[in-house]
């Protein structure tokens, strides 16, 4: 019996170690939760269902930002306008939403992701039809979006309905699961699932990793292209409601500082900034991380004007020990190699 | 008759396009002269020696950032920390001027530095994207910077240097900056030393093809360590004579001038993936940016409205640009 558990897990073996070979920086994102979290309940004993919503509140916004920016540099793109788009999808619902009730609230949401949709999809188009490197062309589009939220609203102000803001902060089922991680559970997997598991997210990894090899293959490179700066649109504005949902209050300037938290949270999450190499649970994970870390050092102490700086710490760091990584297996390569060309 | 007058003409304009496509140098002059006259148009009488003077002015800082971030962007990087170390080194000198103009423009400088051997250090040796590191030292440049100011400022209100005054703001003559000459000097070095200079020309090999550059031997990492460092000490610089011509140093100072230095740049036909373009591109860039804003100033257009046409205005130049130098970046 022992032998034939043996054979059956045979098979498995070299699966399960190329799974985790694969998914080692996932894996090592959410071993890097799970720390922070003990870390956080250790040096808060009562932590409880209050401190799961503030967390998820607080998170929900860079979360939702993270899957936008993975979409688009799945692609092998980047977008770095996302988070002026959150601050136009921010401004115009708090200032829609103001006065109005729950239905009304509902469908400008609904609005507001049509119009983030059509946003990102205009931010690739741009970048297809002028063959202007997408950097430049989103960090200019970073200025028209963040002059657009300023037209709708110059300084901090609307809202919402509450009942709209307790799709964040309220809870259904037990207080320890609130409403916002269900939404944004439910939301990316609605629109993630289909994608990543149909043609359009094949054609998306595809020239993501190699743009040239996938138009010689039949991929219609500029279409995805497009597609993949709308999804990125639509994560946006998603982002920006949860923005709305999380203060209450439209302001034009809050997203600005998310475009920069969600390049951090895609590389944390491990999604390659050169393309084609990553899925969302990473980057989710890792948005998190992000919220938590300052979060816990503020509790433990630090000094909290430090935030900034220690997550600019965490990114290099975590980059580069992911960098030196490959470094060192090369050098060892190396030097096995050595002997073998000598003799050659 | 008329066809071959036809064919001719559009000889002429294909030779015109070959032309263009030879020196996109002449595209932007071009695009300069026509935003020049436009303002001399709506508003007769504003173009003029002080005009010219004060353009120049509040082109410099922005213009010597962009020499930085050209080099940087010929090895196929990019330095977003531009703005952080602009901010860092200017509040720097200012807080630091009651103990001596020297130490506290040897100490911005020293900032810029640092930031710069920082940057190289992860991207030369530890192979951190350029995008990623710049941005990360940029979060951490500002975020200590903010904790520098809370801790520094019981020594008394920060004063711009009256060194550096003199270099942001001074005017020979009333007319010409001080910092035009700065500016120049730099422009020199940038310019010849990509041409003529070894370390030049490992800066373009680097950026166009780094396993070629390997193979033939060139240390890599030295040139781009070299660069980011190079990198860093002009955003100091930039940051000095931007804090001289204002006279006041504060916490934000250099963040609008992070798209501007990439921006130029790109203006100027350097490609984003390295090897191919020059400073003096991005000098003029620098030049139709600067003149772009006070344009808009003319036409007191309300701000958010500045910034959407500002944006609008850089990818339509930068699409320009592509077409016709005919190169996709």
């Amino acid at each position: 019996m022992k032998v034939a558990a043996g054979k059956a897990r045979a098979p498995q073996g070299p699966t399960f170690a190329r799974f985790v070979r694969r998914n080692a920086w996932t894996l090592g994102t959410y071993a890097l939760f799970l720390a922070v979290m003990g870390f956080t309940i250790a040096i808060h004993p009562d932590y409880g269902p209050y401190e799961v919503r503030s967390l998820v509140v607080g998170a929900l916004p860079l979360a939702f930002c993270a899957v936008a920016q993975t979409c688009v540099v799945l692609g092998g793109g980047i977008d770095l306008s996302i988070g002026a788009m959150m601050a136009v999808a921010n401004v115009l619902a708090a200032h829609y939403m103001l006065g109005r009730d729950f239905q009304t609230s509902v469908l400008i949401a609904l609005l507001v992701l049509v119009g983030g949709t059509a946003a990102g999809g205009l931010n690739g188009v741009i970048a297809l039809r002028t063959r202007v490197p997408d950097i430049v062309v989103t960090l200019a589009m970073s200025f028209v979006w963040g002059g657009v939220a300023l037209l709708i609203l110059p300084k901090p102000g609307g809202g919402a309905p509450d009942k709209f803001m307790e799709l964040a902060s309220g809870n259904i089922f037990t207080p320890w699961l609130p409403n916002g991680l269900i939404l944004l559970i439910v939301i990316v997997a609605i629109i993630w699932i289909p994608v990543r598991f149909g043609r359009m997210g094949l054609a998306l990894y595809a020239i993501g990793s190699d743009r040239t090899a996938a138009f010689r293959r039949g991929v219609r490179v500029g279409p995805t292209r497009v597609f993949s700066y709308a999804l990125g649109g639509f994560f946006a504005a998603c982002g920006g409601l949860a923005l709305l949902m999380s203060t209450g209050i439209g302001s034009p300037l809050a997203g600005t500082i998310y475009t920069l938290s969600g390049v951090s949270a895609i590389v944390l999450g491990g999604v390659s900034l050169a393309g084609g190499k990553g899925g969302v649970t990473g980057p989710i994970v890792a948005a998190f991380v992000l919220t938590m870390v300052p979060a816990d050092l503020i509790l433990s102490g630090t000094d909290p004007n430090l935030g900034q700086v220690i997550q600019g710490c965490l990114i290099v760091l975590v980059v580069m020990a992911g960098g030196l990584a490959p470094l060192l297996r090369r050098r060892v390569a190396r030097i096995q190699d050595e002997p073998v060309m000598s003799a050659g | 008759m008329s066809a071959p007058a036809a064919g001719m003409s559009r000889g002429r304009v294909t030779a015109l396009q070959n032309q263009l496509r030879d020196r996109p140098a002449l595209v932007l002059v071009g695009v300069l002269l026509f935003l020049v006259l436009l303002i001399g148009v709506i508003r007769p009488g504003t173009i003029g020696a002080t005009w010219v003077g004060n353009t120049i002015l509040f082109a410099a800082p922005l213009g010597i950032v962009a020499a930085g971030q050209t080099l940087v962007m010929l090895t196929a990087g990019i330095d977003l920390s531009v703005a952080a170390v602009m901010t860092a080194a200017a509040y720097v000198a200012a807080s630091q001027s009651y103990f001596g103009s020297i130490r506290a423009v040897l100490l911005a400088l020293a900032v810029g530095l640092t930031v710069g051997l920082l940057n190289g250090l992860g991207v030369a040796v530890f192979r951190v994207q350029p995008l990623i590191m710049t941005l990360g030292t940029g979060l951490v440049i500002a975020g200590s910077l903010l904790v520098y100011s809370l801790n520094v400022s019981h020594q008394g209100p920060p004063a711009v240097p009256d060194i550096v005054r003199f270099v942001g703001a001074g005017k020979l003559l009333e007319i010409v900056p001080v910092s035009a000459f700065l500016w120049a000097a730099i422009a020199i070095v940038v310019i010849v030393g990509l041409r003529r200079t070894g370390f030049g020309r490992l800066i373009y090999a680097v950026g166009d093809n780094p396993v070629a550059c390997r193979l033939a031997g060139v240390r890599g990492w030295l040139v781009l360590l070299v660069t980011y460092v190079i990198c860093g000490f002009l955003s100091a610089v930039a940051g000095l004579v931007l804090v001289g011509a204002i006279n006041a140093a504060d916490l934000s100072l250099g963040d609008v001038y992070l798209l501007p230095s990439v921006a130029a740049v790109v203006i100027g036909g350097t490609s984003i993936y390295g090897g191919n373009g020059g400073y003096a591109g991005s000098l003029i860039g620098a030049l139709i940016l600067t003149v772009l804003s006070s344009l808009f100033t003319l036409l007191d257009a309300p701000d958010p409205l500045k910034q959407i046409l500002y944006g609008a205005i850089v990818v339509l130049l930068a699409a320009v640009y592509v077409r016709t130098a005919g190169d996709a970046g």
